[in-house]
């Protein structure tokens, strides 16, 4: 069976669309080719910064003949609707279509339309060209004499050659002939920019591959990256150093060479002086370079690896001596920097307290916008030193700590490092902080306060980074729920669900007990006041439930069962995530014993006949007090004097938090439960005894009701 | 002396050395424009050239002023004067990056035994309404030059499509001559007593602009000429318009790039807040759409 080869060759491509372009080239023409009929058996798709390509296997040489039916009026229609018809399904007399009966109505006609299948290349060279000119690159371009017509063709930068060849393995193979604005397709391509630049022909996709290696070009992404990766680690190995690992560095430079070539440099051991994530980021930012360590001591090396993509006639000696300089330059600025954020800040000498302060000063008085109707960043800094200092009693934290390193936590934006490197913000604020001679739990949370920023990400744990993180990420939240603009669907610019999810890990990992409703409130009231902006009254319990959606997503990906999280949920108004996820970890345990689970089957069929019986009587019609006086069988008596104190020591045990105790107060209901269901009919003839029994039942439902709704619990 | 005037031995043979490859592809060499401006692209033969359908080839050394980036002739690496090397193509020949690599042959860069990679970097000036794609070239990881395809200027799409290179010729120079001060740099190409270097001829003015630039420059004057070159630049563009042809596009762009300097000025005097500065850029975003917009009613434009 063919295989179609399809390569279009371009100048430089970002490395950063490679990827996702080789995957919509593929999705995109064999969508195109089922579409059409022909399946095939496999397709891959790659790409290098200077082409992309695709190899579809085992494809039909002829597409399968399409048999359409299409249904027509019915006998007897108007000429007009018999017309149409016609002139729909092509044909040029009625006797061609065929009559159908359906039993509902009546006998239609029906045009069966057969298509002779079409030959693939002849499918293709309408196919390609048109993906081609569709294509859903990020960003295009015009380029050369054509873009002055409306209409030119666009590319992610000027396409210079396409490969579009086709046939099966053992035979000849054919080039699928179009020609886009004078782009003609061929069987041509070439090597390396500056090892292999003449042109290379090409058959089929083991050839190609075969010619490129030749040519210097490793086509596979993933065999460039492997390259890297392990003459990176032999290289650092050979030197006694570890490679610092960096999957998003790795991608990017795979997509920045054709043929991989990684070489170690160095640079002046002095510089280490500069905190290390502030060496590594300027060696990744600005030269794509990897960082080594010492795997001793985890201290930064002064070594480095760069991935050049040439061979060069010297070995590699001057590639390594001008991104020595380079990384030798950077590095120069970086401890400029370092060296003046520890200086007077010129304007803010006289500011009282320390250097950060200045820094603080300078940041109130630039008056940077944080969001146009949330204020300036130094509106933000006072509402969250406010909320840090509410907070501080409650996950014990001192509350003039919490309260100083709030203050300070968005200092560091206004100084040189982080305006150079903003990925380094927090961390900055802290060293600062520590040669200014800060508290360590202040400077700690300077760095602390943005985390975490994701599942995976470090919780803090002292208490002042705890207080201060928390008010970073509510007033974030509390914010944008009052001027209404929550994260749709995909769409979360602010990044809350992160700031949410953070929440809920920095209150469960650190078992807080915190009162969302009361916090929330306040600060809803603090931030609409100041803005005088009235957020909408559902906007609090609208924010709550977007936690509670957190929790879930948390809790599930940890293991829990997500239907014991929403009967935890349904059983009434939920502030506290600690809490809840005790109600939880409380429910599971309680059914993975017997008792549990009987008592769950005796809670689902008091619930069933409940349901039913409401049904009769009204919504509500068993609410009332069981009459002591009306109970006559030992069953009935038994389960109602359980309930009396089983009710009793599950809200005593809840309200003292021991949902433990709670739940086990409630299994020993079970035997109670199964002799009454054994030896009792609920729907007594007499009136009075059925309503009664119903009113236990309906106080079984209630007494669960005060941990969990059992009715969300499945099985 | 023609030694010295090799590109590995002096920074104007450098630009000599360009000068000569450039102009064999056909391209005008050009003297720098006459005015303060923060980049080649400002020169009309980018700017206004690359607009219209008309084919233009030049290329010219453009000085160019940042006065935010003085640093008092301290820093080895960063001035508030430079040199950009610019050429423009238009529209950009298919072998565009072939003429480019080239060119580094020429002034002594080994393809062989140099690292040169074209790495994505997308190109906007909001100032001039302007954006590209293309790339930072980068030999053995440093950037030398950035390669751009303009999709469109003063708010003009682009049609055709003009290939711009801009060189960084101090920071091309030092690589070449292997220096780590641009300040070290040969000018002259000759030794001893009479070698002048980059420092000999620029040094001093880095110091004292860097304080004009900082501290002295008359910020109350400064915004009175940006009101009144913008003012000016309107007037002109009014009083040379012709109905289907425009008669004074030149003088009123020059007040276009007056103004654009200035806030540069303000800028790095620390008077303009974060709000305002946004106000500004658009407020010669402006005057440069206007100007593009008179140029396709002139005959250089293509009218």
């Amino acid at each position: 069976m063919p295989d179609l080869l399809l390569e279009l060759f371009s100048e430089e491509i970002p490395a950063r669309m490679q990827r996702k372009a080789a995957e919509d080239l593929k999705s995109l023409v064999t969508h195109a080719l089922v579409e059409r009929g022909c399946v095939y058996e496999g397709a891959k798709a790659y790409a290098t910064p200077r082409r992309l390509a695709l190899h579809i296997a085992g494809l039909p040489a002829r597409q399968p003949d399409q048999r359409e039916e299409k249904k027509g009026p019915r006998v007897g229609a108007p000429d007009g609707a018999i017309q149409g018809f016609l002139k729909s399904a092509g044909l040029s007399d009625l006797s061609q279509a065929t009559i159908v009966n359906d039993p509902k109505k009546g006998d239609f006609y029906v045009a069966v339309v057969e298509t002779a299948g079409r030959a693939v290349p002849e499918l293709l060279a309408e196919i390609v060209p048109a993906i081609i000119r569709q294509f859903p690159w990020p960003k295009s371009m015009r380029w050369g004499k054509a873009s002055q017509h409306a209409g030119a063709l666009r590319w992610v930068r000027p396409l210079q050659s396409v490969i579009c060849t086709f046939g099966p393995e053992t035979e000849a193979v054919e080039v699928i002939h179009f020609d886009i604005d004078g782009l003609v397709s061929g069987d041509t391509t070439r090597g390396h920019r500056f090892h292999a630049p003449d042109t290379i022909q090409v058959r089929r996709f083991d050839d190609y591959v075969a010619s490129l290696e030749r040519a210097k070009v490793v086509l596979d992404t993933d065999r460039r990256k492997d390259i890297i990766l392990h003459d990176a680690k032999n290289l650092a190995f050979a030197r006694g150093l570890e490679l610092v690992e960096d999957e998003g560095l790795l991608e990017e430079v795979a997509g920045l060479v054709e043929w991989p070539v990684v070489l170690m440099g160095s640079f002046d051991p002095g510089f280490l002086v500069i905190p290390p994530e502030v060496v590594r980021a300027t060696i990744r930012a600005n030269q794509k370079c990897f960082v080594l360590r010492d795997p001793k001591s985890g201290n930064l090396s002064n070594h480095f690896l760069l991935t050049s993509n040439i061979e060069a006639t010297d070995g590699g000696k001057q590639v390594i001596a001008g991104n020595e300089r380079v990384v030798r330059a950077r590095l120069s600025d970086a401890r400029h920097f370092w060296e003046l954020d520890q200086k007077p800040l010129p304007g803010f000498e006289h500011v009282e307290g320390t250097l950060l302060d200045q820094r603080l000063a300078k940041l109130r008085a630039l008056n940077i916008v944080f969001h146009e109707k949330l204020g300036t960043q130094g509106q933000r800094i006072d509402r969250i030193v406010a909320l840090a200092a509410e907070l501080a009693p409650v996950v014990g934290a001192d509350t003039a700590q919490a309260k100083r390193a709030a203050h300070l936590c968005k200092a560091d934006l206004v100084t040189e490092m982080v305006g150079e490197f903003p990925e380094v913000q927090g961390l900055m604020g802290r060293r600062y902080a520590e040669t200014q001679g800060e508290a360590p739990s202040v400077a700690a949370a300077i760095e602390d306060h943005y985390k975490p920023q994701g599942p995976s990400d470090r919780v803090p744990h002292d208490a002042v980074a705890v207080a201060v993180a928390l008010a970073d990420k509510l007033d974030t939240l509390v914010g944008f729920w009052v001027i209404d603009e929550k994260p749709t669907g995909s769409k979360d610019p602010y990044a809350l669900r992160r700031a949410a999810l953070g929440v809920v890990r920095l209150v469960l990992e650190n078992k807080l007990n915190l009162g969302l409703t009361a916090c929330l409130g306040r600060h809803f009231g603090v931030i609409g006041q100041a803005r005088s902006i009235a957020a909408d009254a559902g906007a609090p319990g609208d924010l709550l439930s977007f936690f509670h959606d957190r929790l879930k997503v948390y809790l599930r990906d940890s293991g829990a069962r997500h239907d014991l999280i929403d009967a935890v949920l349904a059983s009434g108004q939920q502030d506290d995530l600690l809490m809840i996820v005790r109600r939880v970890e409380a429910l599971g345990s309680l059914l993975d014993s017997d008792d549990g689970k009987n008592l769950l089957a005796g809670y689902k069929r008091a619930a069933n006949i409940l349901r039913a019986e409401e049904k009769k009587d009204g919504e509500g019609a068993f609410a009332g007090a069981v009459d002591s006086g009306l109970l006559q069988l030992d069953q009935e008596k038994a389960l109602a004097s359980a309930l009396a104190s089983v009710t009793q020591q599950v809200s005593e045990a809840v309200k003292a938090e021991n949902f433990t105790g709670a739940m086990s107060a409630l299994a020993t209901l079970r035997p109670a439960v199964d002799a009454f269901f054994d030896g009792v009919t609920v729907n007594a003839d007499e009136a009075g005894l059925r309503i009664n029994r119903l009113r236990l039942l309906s106080q079984l439902r209630e007494a669960t009701r005060s941990v969990a709704d059992f009715g969300m619990i499945s099985g | 002396m023609t030694q010295a005037v090799s590109p590995h031995r002096s920074f104007q043979g450098l630009i000599l050395t360009l000068h000569q490859f450039w102009a064999q592809q056909g391209c005008v060499i050009l003297q720098p424009y006459d005015m303060e401006v923060g980049a080649g692209t400002f020169h009309p033969a980018t700017t206004l050239r690359s607009l219209g359908t008309k084919p233009w080839r030049a290329a010219y050394v453009q000085p160019s002023r940042r006065p935010k980036d003085g640093r008092y002739g301290e820093n080895p690496n960063r001035l508030q004067h430079y040199y950009q090397y610019q050429v423009i193509l238009k529209p950009n020949p298919p072998n565009l990056q072939e003429l480019y690599l080239a060119s580094l042959k020429a002034i002594g860069i080994d393809a062989a035994l140099h690292d040169i990679r074209f790495v994505e970097d997308d190109w906007e000036s909001p100032t001039l309404g302007a954006w590209g794609l293309g790339w930072e070239c980068w030999c053995d990881g440093m950037e030398v030059s950035q390669f751009t395809y303009f999709q469109q200027v003063a708010g003009i799409e682009c049609a055709p499509v003009s290939g711009e290179l801009t060189y960084g010729l101090e920071r091309l120079a030092m690589y070449v001559q292997g220096v780590e001060n641009v300040y070290d740099l040969n000018f002259n190409g000759l030794d001893g007593d009479d070698k002048v270097t980059y420092g000999d001829v620029f040094k001093q003015a880095e110091q004292e602009y860097s304080r004009h630039n900082f501290e002295h420059a008359n910020t109350d004057m400064l915004f009175a000429h940006f009101k009144d070159a913008e003012g000016e630049c309107r007037a002109l563009l009014g009083k040379g318009d012709a109905g289907d042809h425009h008669l004074m596009v030149l003088p009123a762009y020059d007040q276009c790039i007056k103004a654009s300097h200035v806030f540069n000025l303000l800028d790095a005097r620390g008077v303009i807040s974060v709000t305002e500065r946004q106000s500004y850029i658009l407020r010669v975003r402006e005057l440069a759409k206007a100007c593009g917009e008179a140029w396709l009613k002139t005959e250089a434009g293509g009218a």
